[in-house]
């Protein structure tokens, strides 16, 4: 019984890492008033950018910064079209989407003698937590990659700086009135500019994750949707970091359920088990979330004197 | 006259073309940085599509579907709603179809309607499932259609590979029964007389026998004008549009833009449908294939309608650009090896371009209006 708690709460860990990592990229875009469906195409950069950098490397940390670095410069073709050009955000999003994983594929044949699977890291990311060497325990099946903690500091740190500070004040009033915060002084284009960002450097690293903690290389499916469900988690958590961790983790533990369940003892199709994770949140969202409110003026922009 | 010209460029048409041509420079830019040789890729990709009968008429056939969903996001589009939900409607459609078309055998006369409207209600519902959502709880239709997209994968890898529908030794059901097929000239073009008739028509052998020959391509472009009549010529379709422009004002005028939010992912996901129904139909190879990933049926619909420009008929040509791109990918990948992936860059940096020129228009009034200034003092 511990035993599968145990598995089950590393499972739920691993999987939420990526997620959250991602989904906290979008709640700061969304909370700065430019919505960001493109965390897809940014996360898929940024897995295969780690693997590449962390194969050709031997260092998975470096891969997991160009992997953020990755997903920064895609986000900062976002950034200018979004706000410098006041394109259609969604729009935007969906040319990142197919630009990213595209970008990725092409890299990937480039790099690799045409194959659409890169060569394994190496060396993946350290665990934070390991206790294989208590071999005969419950506790042996137990440990936490270091990208657990890290997507953890994370929200911690959005959090804090969203709600106590004066940057984060800023940042939210960008994202219901963005006039009143331009005659205040502060410049509504750049701080939207940062934001979009930040939230594409996130998700960079939450794709480079992937690769470097969760399975050790790119393919065409190591990503596949998951920018989707964090974008999820963002909307089902309404907007702020601790209601899209919480999400992330929901997802994460519906994964580990589909994995413990998959292992025989129960006789369901794992084709309807892995359903779980979606019905589930389907329903959570018609039970406790309902309307849910996005930012004001997410998805407008923003033009200086406009009335 | 450079004043003329300078509207021009303000033409919605002119824009959409601006975008594509810049999406292919970049992608031109990219393959000579990564050492392809872009004018050989282009030549490559010309020839692919262009230089028998057989690809051109495998593009049109090819670019049914996505012209279709291409319309389904399109009308979505018109009433405020994003239909990311295209996909899994596709995919529940081909389900129900491939059900009913293994399992019954009628006369064709009864045999294709019948797969044809269970098709298009599957993707109704599903599209209407996600509508009511939003409609009576007010969940965001985005992520909704994302979970549904899923849910639908898996349901159709669970028929694939149930007992009943799974064909030994294949990675798909079994083939629908002949009945319900719409490919035209089927039987004949094996037949001897039809055989020794091509045989003598070197043209039309290239087009009927070489390809899943069909006419669903002018199904998809009668929904095309049906769209445009729906959207622009009925009382629905200006309610449509004016939720989608104003919804406050909409529901002030008396329009009920719950209700039509509805009803729009109704009739967006039976577009969806029609899809997905008549790229089974429609293929020499009728089965449902177990899923690893998912087709891009739907998500490529959404590239057709934003390059369109969520203009029903700019949909059949945005539909046809992007079915020839595809095709001539995979041809550049054979051929000379240049990574087939190029294509999906060049259609995101044209949907991308596609975002950016909206600005073309500002410009272009704001340097009219200088010019007019200009003159008046």
């Amino acid at each position: 019984m511990l035993n599968s708690l145990l598995i089950a709460l590393s499972i739920t860990l691993m999987y939420s890492a990526p997620l959250t990592l991602a989904a906290i990229g979008g709640v700061i875009s969304e909370r700065s008033g430019v919505v960001n469906i493109g965390i897809e195409g940014m996360m898929s950069l940024g897995a295969l950018t780690g693997a590449v950098v962390g194969y050709f490397s031997h260092s998975a940390w470096l891969g997991l910064m160009c992997a953020g670095l990755a997903g920064g410069a895609l986000a900062l073709l976002h950034a200018i079209a979004s706000i410098s050009f006041r394109a259609d955000q969604t729009v935007s999003g969906i040319a990142i989407n197919l630009i990213g994983p595209g970008f990725a594929m092409f890299l990937s044949r480039y790099f690799f003698e045409g194959a659409s699977v890169t060569y394994p890291v190496p060396e993946k990311l350290p665990k934070f937590i390991n206790f294989s060497y208590l071999k005969g325990t419950p506790f042996a099946n137990f440990n936490i990659d270091v990208s657990v903690v890290l997507a953890f500091m994370v929200v911690v740190v959005t959090w804090f700086v969203l709600y106590k500070t004066k940057w984060g004040l800023r940042i939210r009033a960008l994202g219901e009135h963005p006039a009143a915060v331009d005659t205040l002084g502060v410049s509504v284009y750049r701080s939207r500019y940062a934001c979009v960002i930040i939230s594409g450097i996130l998700a960079g690293i939450g794709g480079g994750t992937v690769t470097l903690a969760v399975i050790s290389q790119f393919n065409p499916m190591a990503i596949s949707g998951q920018g989707f469900i964090a974008l999820a988690a963002v909307i089902f958590g309404k907007w702020k970091p601790w209601g899209a961790y919480a999400a992330c983790l929901l997802f994460g533990f519906s994964q580990a359920l589909v994995v413990m369940l998959g292992d025989g003892t129960v006789r369901i199709p794992s084709t309807i088990l892995s359903m779980i994770p979606y019905v589930l949140t389907i329903f959570i969202l018609i039970i406790f979330v309902g309307r849910s409110s996005a930012p004001r003026a997410s998805g407008v922009p923003y033009e200086k004197g406009a009335r | 006259m450079t004043k003329n010209i300078i509207k021009f460029l303000k033409t919605n048409f002119m824009c959409t073309f601006i975008a594509v041509f810049l999406g292919f420079m970049v992608a031109c830019a990219i393959l000579l940085i990564t050492g392809y040789s872009p004018s050989l890729s282009m030549a490559v990709m010309f020839n692919a599509v262009f230089s028998r009968a057989k690809f051109i008429v495998n593009v049109i056939i090819k670019s049914t579907p996505i012209i279709l969903t291409g319309l389904s996001v399109t009308l979505a589009f018109k009433s405020g709603l994003f239909n990311m939900g295209a996909e899994g409607q596709f995919i529940v459609s081909t389900i129900v179809a491939a059900i009913l078309g293994i399992k019954c055998n009628f006369h064709p006369f009864i045999q294709i309607p019948m797969i044809l409207c269970a098709g298009v209600l599957a993707g109704a519902f599903m599209g209407g499932i996600v509508g009511w959502l939003k409609a009576k709880y007010g969940i965001h239709e985005v992520i909704t259609s994302i979970m549904f997209n899923w849910i639908a994968l898996y349901m159709c890898n669970f028929v694939a590979n149930s007992e009943t529908f799974h064909k030994p030794e294949s990675d798909g059901t079994f083939p629908i029964n002949r009945s319900g097929q719409t490919l035209l000239f089927y039987d004949w073009k094996f037949s001897q007389e039809g055989r020794d008739y091509l045989q003598a028509h070197p043209i039309l052998n290239d087009i009927i026998l070489k390809t899943d020959f069909n006419l669903n391509f002018l199904i998809a472009v009668a929904m095309a004008i049906l769209v445009w009549v729906i959207i622009y010529k009925t009382k629905k379709g200006y309610e449509f549009r004016a939720s989608g422009l104003n919804p406050d004002a909409a529901q002030n005028a008396g329009i009920d833009v719950t209700k039509n939010i509805f009803y729009t992912m109704l009739i967006s996901g039976a577009l969806s449908g029609l899809a997905g129904v008549l790229s089974l139909t429609g293929s020499s190879t009728p089965v449902l294939h177990v899923l690893s990933v998912f087709e891009n049926y739907g998500f490529n619909g959404l590239s057709v309608a934003l390059i369109a420009g969520a203009s029903p008929v700019g949909c059949i040509f945005a539909g046809l650009m992007f079915s020839a791109l595809i095709y001539a990918g995979q041809t550049l990948q054979s051929k000379i090896g240049t990574p087939s992936d190029i294509v999906n860059i060049m259609i995101g940096t044209i949907v991308f371009f596609v975002a950016l020129v909206r600005i073309i228009p500002i410009w272009v009034n704001r340097y009219l209006q200088k010019e007019e200034r200009k003159n008046a003092q």
